[in-house]
């Protein structure tokens, strides 16, 4: 496995007096597709939540090239962020702006780039990944597949190096879903980001990871790669993996170079 | 006799969960303050720090403004016209009819432009305003905004209660020369009343502090009913409901705070002779 890009150590969160994750450890490699699986209430969205600083652990650290994000404040936080990329699970692009002003937003929030320079990279971006044509298009407008590629264009529109993608093919069809996992890896082989997939699409993870890492209730169960997976968990992860409706051993790694 | 069973008391404690429930409701008003605090020093420390985006401002300005003139110019002329009715009718028969101008004057540079204006901006833009930062809220639009590093109180806050704040005195202002026109047409064009009585009583009773205190109201007022529709949308939950719910709550809470508002501020200027 490669070099280690984000090292999560005994995180904690509680909300209230029910606490949501248990002093969660383990790592995300970089250059690689990191998944996080789990069922529903395990934790998934709001370990998410805390890795990419929406919300502050209880305790814990989540070490990003040796900064600790869950501690840094103010203009620190601003330049940390910008080394992310975050796709939403229903893409949160901005409704009042077209394709080609949400992907320009980060450029104009966050560099002196002239009109040109931002038109060029903005338009070059949306080439790279097939939506050129729909620039001047509404979000609204656009099907679930292409808001996801919208997305992702704007999170890798400044130099992105770790994309988060919260649950990306929730409620897309097979075929659409298929093509969104071909944008993550695509997205990572061309502009060599690293990926945070979340999800409990179980096709889809075993199509696209290089890591997977399960959350039970709270707690890391497993983190291993797809091959060795059903090995290292327990039964009752192993059935929830089972349940849905797929045998891993069956389905091909998508790869792309 | 058989020995009374000793029954034990009944358990008159009141149960926790009922007090836990009747201290939340009692200490919502000071939380809501609380929130309020915050996001109004957050959204004035926006205002005055970079970066500056004149664009948003002018945006919010347009839609504030310019998207409620017709309404507060057609509110305004009806309730000029009224007045005009319902003075001119009761004042003939004291023989103070001469007096309609100055009285409406009166009021409606004081009192009900400033109010009138702001309840109609609270009903249209507010309204809106906070449908929109609830839906961005519900579909995470704003948790995007801070993960590219955008402090979402300064793009979508600031401009907002900056506009309210510049844009509520203006509408005013506009509120009370249409309403003046309601009522003189009125009072002149259908009861009779002398043009030249009308105008003359109105310049000679008016005077500049009566327009300014108006105008002083009208800016809090607009900043206040902005600050709460931002309030309402920005803090939205539970999807097109909460939306929905906040949408309302942006337009009780901001008819409430105008009036208790205009009380205190009222009884500021009279008490301390500010004006």
């Amino acid at each position: 496995m490669s070099e280690i890009i984000v090292s999560i150590r005994d995180l904690v969160k509680s909300y209230g007096t029910q606490r949501v994750l248990h002093g969660v450890s383990f790592d995300l490699y970089r250059g690689k597709t990191n998944v996080i699986i789990g069922p529903s209430g395990s934790g998934k969205s709001v370990l998410m939540r805390q890795l990419i600083r929406l919300e502050e652990p209880d305790s814990g650290a989540i070490l990003f090239d040796g900064q600790d994000i869950a501690k840094v404040e103010g203009r620190a936080l601003s330049m940390l962020r910008r080394r992310f990329g975050m796709v939403f699970q229903h893409s949160a692009l901005f409704d009042f702006m077209n394709v080609f002003e949400n992907v320009a937003f980060p450029l104009r929030e966050h560099t002196t780039l002239s009109r040109g320079e931002i038109r060029d990279r903005v338009e070059e971006r949306l080439d790279s990944l097939g939506i050129l044509e729909a620039a001047k298009k509404m979000p609204a407008e656009l099907s679930g597949g292409m808001q996801r590629r919208v997305a992702v264009a704007r999170a890798l529109i400044l130099e992105t190096e770790l994309v988060v993608y919260d649950e990306p093919t929730t409620g897309l069809d097979p075929l659409t879903t298929q093509t969104v996992d071909e944008l993550i890896l695509e997205a990572a082989a061309k502009f060599g980001v690293t990926s945070v997939v979340i999800s409990h699409d179980m096709a889809s993870v075993f199509r696209i990871a290089d890591q997977i890492t399960v959350l039970n209730f709270g707690h890391v169960e497993a983190s291993a790669p797809p091959e060795s997976l059903m090995e290292v968990v327990s039964d009752e992860v192993r059935s929830f993996i089972l349940a849905s409706g797929i045998d891993p051993r069956s389905i091909t790694k998508i790869r792309k170079n | 006799m058989a020995e009374t069973e000793l029954k034990p008391p009944k358990d008159r404690a009141v149960p926790k969960e009922l007090l836990e429930s009747l201290l939340i409701r009692l200490a919502a008003p000071f939380a809501e303050v609380g929130i309020l605090t915050r996001m109004c020093v957050s959204a004035l420390r926006g205002m005055v720090r970079p970066p500056f985006r004149f664009a948003n401002y002018v945006s919010a300005v347009e839609f504030i403004g310019l998207g409620s003139v017709f309404l507060v110019s057609l509110t305004g002329l009806f309730t000029g016209a009224v007045l005009g009715l319902q003075l001119v009718d009761n004042f003939r028969q004291v023989g103070l009819e001469n007096q309609t101008s100055a009285v409406v004057g009166f009021a409606l540079s004081r009192e009900l432009g400033p109010v009138f204006t702001a309840l109609m901006v609270s009903s249209r833009a507010g309204s809106a305003m906070a449908a929109q930062l609830g839906s961005m809220r519900v579909s995470h639009q704003i948790d995007a905004l801070k993960t590219m590093a955008v402090h979402p109180i300064q793009y979508l806050v600031s401009p907002r209660v900056a506009a309210g704040f510049m844009v509520v005195p203006l509408l005013t202002a506009v509120f009370n020369v249409v309403a003046m026109v309601g009522a003189w047409f009125v009072s002149v064009k259908m009861l009779g009343l002398d043009s030249g009585v009308f105008l003359g009583r109105l310049q000679q009773m008016l005077d500049g502090e009566d327009i300014t205190q108006g105008l002083v109201k009208a800016a809090i007022f607009g900043f206040a009913v902005c600050l709460i529709a931002c309030r309402q949308g920005y803090y939205a939950s539970g999807g097109a409901e909460g939306v929905g719910k906040a949408t309302n709550q942006a337009v009780v809470h901001s008819a409430i705070a105008i009036l208790a508002l205009d009380y205190v501020i009222t009884a500021i200027i009279i008490g301390q002779g500010l004006f």
